[in-house]
């Protein structure tokens, strides 16, 4: 597994080709990317800054991905994780899953999402026209969560 | 025993502090106590950390729980809710 937290950009297609390569098993490559929107919660977002617990982050981000290939049939996984300040339109995270066939790949890649959106100790932060607030936690993103059981 | 503290995002902000030592009797090697003893500083502290607001704790990187047992140098950190993705 490749695990990166980091203020760079990253490019998806190089992502994806180092994450498939000379593995003539790997039938399935399920991705998810996660971009800043300019609008959100009804007020312009201008920016966010993405605030992380270092030392928290890839532990965290390890062990969820340690827990998705105890549950699905996996060939390889990688996740990246952007920090610092971003833009509309930015990538902010990648989450790249490769497997036999597509079933376990698209399951693992949405398992991943949804538990790094709650154990993962990442925080944003939006600059609006009112000025700047912390984004709130979504019960819903518990939801998604808490259905994996 | 001293335990080092962190703080995170709105709460680091609140605080005005991201992270300091806290020395707790050994007695009192618990999470729940950890957050007593900031409670009783009042005002924020006392706001932020009450019964039912939304928070969480971590002991040494892993999520934790009140019950959860704590040991002299341990890194607790305290933050909201995450929201990264």
């Amino acid at each position: 597994m490749k695990i990166s937290v980091q203020e760079a950009d990253f490019d998806v297609g190089a992502e994806i080709s180092a994450l498939r390569a000379g593995n003539p098993q790997i039938g399935a490559v399920a991705s998810f990317i996660g971009l800043v929107r300019d609008l959100n919660d009804g007020s312009n977002v201008a920016a966010m800054t993405l605030e992380h617990y270092p030392a928290m982050t890839h532990k965290a981000l390890t062990a969820i991905v340690a827990e998705s290939e105890t549950r699905w049939a996996l060939l390889g996984c990688t996740v990246i994780h952007r920090v610092g300040a971003l833009f509309p339109t930015d990538q902010i995270v990648l989450v790249a899953v490769a497997s036999s066939h597509r079933a376990d790949a698209f399951a693992a890649c949405e398992f991943i999402m949804d538990y790094l959106k709650t154990q993962a100790p990442f925080w944003k932060k939006e600059q609006t026209p009112d000025g700047e607030r912390w984004v709130e936690s979504r019960n819903s993103d518990e939801a998604a969560a808490g259905r994996w059981g | 025993m001293n335990i080092k503290v962190l703080y995170f995002a709105r709460l680091r902000e609140r605080f005005g502090v991201s992270e300091e030592v806290i020395e707790l009797p050994d007695s009192m090697a618990m999470v729940a106590m950890l957050l007593d003893v900031l409670r009783a500083r009042g005002g924020e502290w006392a706001q932020a950390l009450a019964a039912g607001q939304n928070f969480r704790v971590a002991v040494n990187q892993d999520m934790a729980a009140m019950n959860s047992p704590l040991e002299a140098d341990d890194e607790v950190a305290i933050f909201p809710p995450v929201t990264g993705g």
